[in-house]
């Protein structure tokens, strides 16, 4: 009685297993190969990829998150919400950006849910101007208006958050004299 | 506003393909849809399947279990032989017994519940093929458990429900690749991964930064990842990782393809029996419980946490942004999170363990309510059914007469077999955080003290009894307690409801309709969607009250206090 029907999901086991887990995936990835090269492949540049986050140090470059950066573990820190260790943690963030002069905005002081977060809130960005036009020789005018340039804001005018993406913000920041 | 509006699209694009794709979708499993039929005729003539047999209600289960049976032992070698096959850019080694079994059971019960990094565990090949393969499977079968049940609805004096080879074939060849392939594409365009390399190292001449950047076949995983609500990420941050949910319009279309399959089926539900007005009543009960949780949840996030406004940001224009990620801010989080736990996926844009505690709630709410609002592919159709039989007993009681749904007498029979099917994953669930928190191996896993490390627990078992998969997922729970205890778990919350709903779909399908008199309580009216509200509310309220209680309502009633 069992043995039809366990002969039958074998076969049917290897054929979806061949059609779903080879076929599909190889079409998927042989179409977005071709149409979409940059995108398929990571987003890359020669500063990095434009999704993956980076640890940016020093007070010349706008910092991102206060995440590990590290793309063999991602995730968030799953800190929860009434946690001493958040606590202790993102009061030790808020002191080390008032350190530098920074009256840091809340996503500059906690982690995100990747890990690898790119991007920072507009706010974010801009509580950092001014210290950085201060390391850097330039006028908070001048940053300021970077910052504004690389905002990115909702898409089609309503999907997701605005955000800065600070790769982008650093390498347009790089460029400026 | 913009959440509004995103909600406002949403709605407005589920309801075109609640139409469209429901209609489709009876058509399927009507077979008069044959386009692919090249296809399939040859894989019912290599597996020797006489596609016009059907079969009662034993035979199809019977197959169901069978077939499951050999997907976990195919999914358990290929993971735990993954170092040999190929396909391992960055030499994965086999997986564990005890996580191998874990992951099989978890990915064959369409629940996707990961106790491993699948950057640091598994090789392109387990995740293709092993894992990926099991995301059409599993939903194509809990398709087909749904349109077993509803044909037994349909037909009359039947001693047959379908042929579950053909539903399962159909599912997949049909429905579930080609909207996968053609939203794998729209993941790509917007900056998800797809490619057959490991990794890219970058070293950034801007301040010598170095970075190792995995990347694999990621985005056709995605698709049928959200559309077959299964859940499972490509990596350990799910749907936060930039490669898997890269824009806002990617998070839009994760939270519609999520919905698409559980929302369409009603309208083929509807089509079945023979009026849409029956299908209507289902959705708008599930609408309700939908939108109200929704609500909740945005309304919590909107603030920030206790431990982040005591440090000293009381205020943040952003909410709480605690495991959020820049792009999508709060709102456009919790439209994704209480989506994925509404409907059985369990994938993640943002950390469930960091909401507020009435945010965290919500998530656990809507799965605790059986997964029903609007809940899984098919599961959620099969499983509401099950609640619709509880409710028109409940009203027959009400006034002392045989309680019939859909011109079907619901009798002794019928209605022992749907408070089965009911109440075996709050039994499961309860009985399960009962015994981890007893022991010392079930309370080793928690990462945050106090209530809310019962609230991991409770979330953990709650989830896996549900086959959504999500996670407060501070829970270290790769040990051979909770690998065991929750496969266990994820075997009885799938098949103890499939099996009474099989069984329900064969006592339904031998009997005659009785023609609607004076005295009919009415299954298509405001008044049944309200009662059925009420029944499914009071099954999975009341039973989990006291267990909320202690984990995140004890949290919120702290005042603030940290742990």
């Amino acid at each position: 009685m069992l043995l039809i029907p366990l002969k039958r999901s074998l076969i049917m086991m290897v054929i979806f297993a061949v059609i779903c887990g080879v076929i599909y995936p190889l079409a998927a990835l042989g179409l977005a190969q071709g149409t979409f090269k940059y995108q398929a492949n990571g987003s890359i540049t020669r500063y990095g990829s434009a999704l993956i986050g980076q640890n940016f140090t020093g007070s010349s470059w706008f910092h991102g998150r206060p995440d590990p950066y590290n793309p063999s573990s991602s995730g968030g820190s799953n800190l929860g919400p009434n946690s001493k260790v958040l606590y202790n943690k993102t009061k030790a963030l808020i002191a080390f950006y008032k350190s530098r002069g920074i009256t840091p905005t809340q996503s500059l002081v906690v982690n995100s849910g990747s890990g690898l977060d790119p991007d920072i809130s507009v706010n974010a960005a801009y509580a950092q101007a001014a210290s950085v036009a201060r390391a850097r020789g330039l006028s908070t005018s001048q940053v300021d208006q970077l910052v504004k340039s690389e905002i990115v804001g909702r898409q089609f005018g309503f999907l997701g958050s605005p955000f800065v993406n600070v790769l982008a913000l650093n390498v347009a920041l790089s460029k400026t004299k | 506003m913009s959440t509004a509006w995103t909600i406002l699209v949403l709605v407005v694009a589920l309801g075109i393909s609640w139409r469209f794709l429901g209609s489709y979708m009876e058509a399927v499993y009507e077979r008069r849809v044959n386009w692919l039929g090249f296809i399939e005729r040859p894989i019912y003539r290599i597996c020797g399947i006489d596609d016009q047999l059907e079969q009662g209600w034993r035979r199809y289960a019977t197959s169901l279990v069978v077939f499951s049976g050999v997907a976990m032992g195919f999914t358990y070698l290929i993971l735990r032989l993954q170092g040999h096959l190929g396909l391992n850019p960055l030499h994965q080694h086999g997986v564990t017994p005890a996580l191998a079994f874990n992951t099989s059971v978890s990915f064959v019960t369409n629940t996707n519940w990961q106790n491993y990094s699948g950057e640091t565990t598994m090789s392109f090949f387990s995740q293709m093929i092993a894992l990926a393969s099991q995301m059409f499977i599993s939903a194509s079968v809990g398709i087909a458990v749904a349109v077993g049940l509803v044909r037994g609805l349909k037909r009359q004096h039947s001693k047959t429900i379908g042929n579950f080879w053909v539903d399962l074939t159909r599912g997949i060849l049909y429905i579930l690749i080609p909207i996968a392939f053609v939203a794998s594409i729209i993941f790509v365009a917007q900056g998800a991964v797809d490619t057959l390399s490991g990794s890219v190292f970058i070293h950034n001449p801007l301040d010598g930064f170095k970075q190792l950047i995995l990347l694999g076949p990621i985005a056709s995983m995605e698709a049928i990842k959200e559309l077959g609500t299964n859940g499972g990420g490509f990596f350990n941050a799910n749907g936060a990782h930039p490669f898997e949910n890269p824009t806002g319009l990617t998070n839009i279309l994760s939270i519609y393809l999520i919905l698409l399959i559980p929302v369409g089926l009603t309208y083929t539900f509807g089509k079945m029996v023979g009026s849409i007005k029956q299908g209507l009543a289902l959705l708008a009960a599930m609408a309700i419980f939908f939108f109200s949780f929704m609500a909740i949840g945005l309304a919590a996030e909107q603030h920030t946490t206790a431990a982040v406004a005591k440090a000293g940001i009381t205020h943040s224009a952003s909410g709480n942004m605690v495991g959020k990620e820049s792009r999508f801010g709060a709102s456009s989080s919790v439209l994704y999170n209480v989506t994925s736990t509404q409907t059985s996926t369990g994938s993640v844009n943002s950390s469930m363990d960091s909401y507020t505690p009435i945010g965290g709630l919500t998530a656990m709410g809507g799965m605790m309510l059986g997964e029903v609002t609007p809940g899984g592919v098919g599961s959620g159709l099969y499983t509401i059914l099950l609640f619709a039989i509880v409710t028109v007993f409940v009203g027959g009681l009400m006034v002392g007469r045989t309680p019939e749904y859909l011109g079907k007498k619901i009798q002794a029979r019928e209605v022992k077999l749907a408070a089965i099917g009911v109440l075996v994953m709050p039994i499961t669930v309860l009985v399960a955080t009962g015994i981890a928190v007893s022991i010392s191996q079930g309370r080793a896993g928690v990462l945050n003290p106090g209530p809310h490390g019962f609230s991991e627990i409770l979330y953990a078992f709650t989830s896996q009894g549900n086959n959504n998969g999500s996670a407060f997922a501070g829970l270290s729970s790769n040990t051979a307690f909770y690998n065991v205890a929750g496969a266990i778990v994820m075997l009885i919350g799938r098949f103890g409801v499939i099996l009474p709903a099989l069984a329900l779909g064969g006592a339904l399908a031998e009997k005659g309709v009785v023609a609607p008199s004076l005295g009919t309580f009415r299954t298509d009216s405001i008044l049944f969607c309200g009662l059925l509200v009420g029944v499914i509310l009071i099954i999975g309220g009341l039973t989990f009250f006291p267990a909320l209680s202690l984990g995140p309502l004890a949290e919120q009633l702290s005042h603030g206090r940290l742990f």
